[in-house]
């Protein structure tokens, strides 16, 4: 392991002075303890010292729950790691002398903004559609009222941890946003508070995640591989069945 | 006898009549109302769209407001408060083990160490059970028991279980929660969302707030907007530090920039420092990580009783050669004590050069004891996450090592001085969630902001604010062009100017970390006189390097994150100087505020209730102007004031 590991890097850019191309730079003194994240500060506080347009990248929480930053790495939305999101990546898996690439996460539903950044607000718009469940503040009833078996809570629990990053669609060949969109019905049909409501969401969810470009699901199932939260495509199967018993109930009542 | 507090005219915190455990129930009951049609013609903006912001701008759509809700996140999904882990404590008493509102008012005044108002704190232990009812009927998966009926864990400063989680993700799905019941609104039509847009100003006319000026981040556009009244929901300052556990993008410009035109500042002194949070690496460092306080249910904290011992690997110290200093020093509370104290005792252990770890600015949180009770998979259920976590950063599996963590800055419990109604003292503008001051006094407990933030959003807000808009109801709709408007457009668009005009050589970056040193070494966990006053005249100096020598690249009329960051880190700059004169102004030792020159013989804080039992509310004099100190007295009525003692 080395403390001053030296690297190549072949960036996406886009706008500015740029037109959408890769350029690549050099990176020495790169601490392998450094974040992946912070190893991009560095280049950026390199670019500010040449006074070059720093690379945009987004981020906040830098801790693996905001799904704020992205980045596809070496072809793999959020890096090699599994279960890991990019800020969560450390230099300690890298090696010294090694050429990394790094690009935005890329979907017709994901206009690129700038360099690695792209517009998700179409993910916004989904739960917009129905993502939710329909109670005003100071409805409820004592939150004992209803008891839910535990492994229940535990499998609605599995379902909400998305963070709502994208990767599922940066990976898959047909940018669908099945994994995503599946995760929340799953979340919210799981549990007895979003079960009156389940066909109407499941409907207006699909919907509006066809309306926004989002590709059709094949069964790749890559998305499953690089969320970095691990969401199961068992939700995929459940937004299926959901989708269809949904769609039936509103043909005999229409 | 404690000497009275003069009365300040300009402050009055509205505090309604009566016995504590009825005034905000006399309060709800008298209240003006606005009618359904009349809200529809009121128009209000909620800056912020984290657990206080969203709550309270699905709650104000709820009831019928035209509301308008800005983040400069891509989402309100992301803000800040996504990234809580512990939990969210509620007065529930469903463990039956003799929790009470009146006893989570009273730990949260004595966790306050008796700087906080008791009426809103009150309150706030009043509400904290319908929080928890809306968020399960929002299908919000807190963790349950095998009966099916919702789970509690301790926190620190406690002695009672009251605190729900889900997972060592509480924030998220608290927030995802809240994120949906925002979302239907905007969905609904009742509010209308500004992502990626930025608040640079509030706007006063005629000594009211009648909007903000905000900019778009992806056009660079300048946008006025006006409302009936602006909620700022914008989160802590914790980021003043450098470094710390919040966000990279937490920022104090929504609340500074509010002071500067009137709002008073509320003991920007009080920053919560916690006490479990992976040490730091290296210089290249960019933020902190916190180990949730929910591990101090089941790690030990110690440290080797000698010097010599601290380079040896931790499984070859004998039990006899260790220090659980906590357990020694606090035994009734023992790991569990309030993070203040749990920070400083941290700290003096380091001091006294029995650190571990390459810094030697590290202490033990150690699982083994608790792994040999319950067995692994137990603690992997109450943990894993944070396990995982940790492994991912060190790459050190704490199963079998035990955790190396130091306190880090956390949480702030200053900000905007609000009144008993969350108002500013600003007519029309109004603080809420961590950006006021209100509720945690000198020391915030664990899994109180979160309760403190939904209170606010979801029970509060919809009642008060209906006390200053039922007065507003034959305003009509407020013209955003105004010459009020205009002069603050303007300023923002010089100031703009400026930063990307000045083309000096150093980068945003490098003057944030040289606040942050200046302000954690002379303002942190423990300050004194001279090195306040040095930490003032070092601040000025910085403020001025960087008007004359920050670099800003690209233009205003784009996507421009270095330019959002010289703005914010500018006003981090200003707010810097005025923690530093609270912290030299407030002579005394309080919750999170360590001045070493008042102390007990054992290290403990030492207040001066006789002098210094007030909020102090700071007043904008201009730049180059010293602030203004308002005092608000703060009267104990229910609470026996008392030397703090979990020993
Ligand atoms: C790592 C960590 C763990 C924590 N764990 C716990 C816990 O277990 N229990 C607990 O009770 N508390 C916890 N806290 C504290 C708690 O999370 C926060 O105090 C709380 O979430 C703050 O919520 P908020 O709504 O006030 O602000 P935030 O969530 O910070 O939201 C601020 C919002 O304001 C917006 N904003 C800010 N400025 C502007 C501007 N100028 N223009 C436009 N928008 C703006 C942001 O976009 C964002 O939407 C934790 C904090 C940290 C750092
Ligand atoms: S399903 Fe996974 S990859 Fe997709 S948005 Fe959610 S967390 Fe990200
Ligand atoms: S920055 Fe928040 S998940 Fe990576």
């Amino acid at each position: 392991m080395s403390n001053n590991m030296r690297l190549t890097l072949k960036i996406w850019r886009q706008g500015g002075k740029y037109k959408g191309e890769f350029v690549t730079y050099k990176l020495d003194n790169v601490n392998e303890h450094m974040s992946f994240l912070e190893m991009l500060d560095v280049l950026n506080e390199q670019l500010i010292a040449n006074r070059e347009e720093p690379v945009a990248f987004e981020h906040d929480c830098r801790e693996g729950i905001c799904g704020t930053c992205s980045l596809v790495i070496d072809g793999r939305a959020h890096g090699p790691m599994k279960g890991t999101t990019t800020c969560q990546l450390h230099m300690r898996h890298y090696k010294d002398g090694e050429t990394i690439v790094i690009e935005p996460f890329r979907a017709k539903a994901f206009p690129v903004i700038r360099d690695l950044v792209v517009d998700r607000s179409s993910f916004d718009r989904i739960i917009q559609s129905g993502g939710y469940v329909n109670v005003n503040t100071g409805q409820a009833q004592d939150a004992n009222a209803i008891p839910i078996e535990k492994d229940q809570a535990g499998e609605a629990f599995d379902a909400a941890a998305c963070i709502g990053c994208g990767a599922c669609v940066a990976a898959c060949p047909n940018a669908s946003a099945m994994l995503f969109t599946s995760a929340k019905v799953s979340h919210l049909a799981l549990l007895p508070q979003g079960m009156v409501e389940r066909k109407k969401r499941v409907l207006e969810m699909v919907a509006q995640m066809d309306k926004e470009g989002f590709g059709k699901c094949s069964n790749v199932t890559a998305c499953e591989a690089e969320c970095p939260k691990e969401i199961s495509v068992g939700n995929i199967a459940r937004l299926n069945r959901e989708y269809i018993a949904a769609s039936l109930a509103s043909e005999t009542t229409n | 006898m404690a000497k009275a507090i003069a009365l300040d005219t300009k402050l009055d915190s509205k505090i309604p009549p009566g016995e504590m455990s009825e005034k905000w129930t006399k309060y709800k009951g008298s209240v003006p109302l606005v009618a359904p049609h009349n809200k529809r013609r009121i128009d209000v903006i909620i800056v912020g769209t984290g657990l206080a912001g969203a709550s309270a701008a699905a709650s104000l759509g709820e009831l019928g407001y035209n509301v308008k809700a800005f983040t400069f996140h891509d989402s309100p999904r992301r803000a800040h408060s996504i990234a809580a882990q512990g939990g969210i404590n509620a007065a529930k008493n469903y463990r039956n083990d003799g929790d009470s509102v009146y006893r989570l008012f009273y730990d949260t005044i004595k966790g306050g160490d008796y700087r906080a108002r008791e009426s809103n704190v009150h309150r706030l232990a009043e509400v904290s059970t319908a929080i928890i009812d809306q968020c399960v009927a929002q299908g919000v998966p807190f963790a349950r028991d095998y009966g099916g009926l919702l789970d509690n864990r301790s926190f620190g400063g406690t002695q009672v279980s009251r605190t729900f989680y889900a997972r060592g993700q509480t924030g998220q799905q608290l927030l995802i929660g809240a994120y949906q019941a925002l979302s239907r609104q905007v969905h609904l039509g009742t509010v209308k969302l500004y992502n990626r847009h930025e608040m640079l100003d509030v706007v006063v006319v005629d000594g009211k707030c009648r909007g903000i000026i905000a900019r778009n981040l992806l056009t660079g556009e300048i946008e006025r907007h006006s409302a009936h009244a602006v909620v700022l929901c914008t989160g802590g300052y914790g980021n003043v530090f450098y470094l710390s556990t919040n966000a990279m993008m937490c920022n104090t410009t929504a609340a500074w920039r509010a002071h500067r035109r009137g709002a008073f500042f509320g003991n920007p002194c009080y920053t919560q420092i916690h006490p479990t949070c992976i040490p730091v690496s290296g210089d290249y460092q960019s933020k902190l990580t916190l180990m949730s306080e929910s591990l101090r249910n089941d790690g030990r904290c110690w440290v080797p009783k000698k010097a010599e011992d601290c380079n040896k690997h931790p499984r070859d110290i004998p039990e006899e050669a260790r220090d659980y200093y906590l357990e020694r020093r606090y035994p009734a509370f023992g790991n569990l004590v309030p993070r203040d104290i749990a920070s400083r005792a941290a700290k003096q252990v380091c001091d006294e050069g029995r650190g571990v770890g390459t810094t030697k600015l590290a202490v033990y949180l150690d699982f083994a004891d608790a792994i040999k009770r319950f067995g692994r998979d137990t603690i992997e259920a109450r943990y894993g996450n944070l396990f995982e976590m940790y492994e991912k950063i060190t790459g050190e599996n704490p199963y079998e090592m035990p955790m190396r963590i130091y306190p880090a800055v956390h949480y702030t419990m200053g900000g905007l001085w609000v009144d008993y109604e969350l108002m500013t003292s600003v007519p029309g503008l109004y603080a809420a969630g961590e950006a006021n001051f209100s509720d945690h006094g000198a020391n915030r407990l664990g899994a109180s902001a979160l309760m403190q933030g939904l209170a606010d959003g979801y029970f509060v807000l919809p009642y008060t604010i209906g006390s200053y808009l039922s007065k507003e109801i034959s305003t009509g709709a407020i013209s955003p062009n105004t010459e009020a408007f205009e002069a603050a457009e303007n300023d923002v668009k010089e100031r703009l100017n400026k930063l990307l005009n000045i083309g000096g050589k150093q980068s945003v970056e490098s003057f944030h970390r040289r606040l942050g040193k200046i302000m954690w070494d002379k303002c942190g966990m423990a300050r004194n006189a001279e090195g306040l006053k040095q930490a003032i005249q070092e601040i000025r100096d910085l403020r001025k390097e960087f008007w004359s020598d920050v670099f800003v690249p690209g233009t205003n009329n784009e996507y421009n994150p270095e330019l959002e960051k010289a703005w914010r880190v500018a006003d981090f700059i200003e707010l810097g100087e005025l923690m530093c004169f609270d912290a030299l102004n407030r002579e005394e030792s309080c919750g999170g505020h360590f001045r070493e020159e008042f102390q007990t013989e054992d290290g403990e804080a030492q207040r001066d209730d006789e002098n210094m039992k007030f909020v102090a509310a700071w007043e904008f004099k201009g730049d180059g102007a010293e602030p203004e100190l308002h005092k608000e007295p703060l009267e104990y009525e229910v609470v026996k004031v008392s030397q703090r003692s979990y020993k």
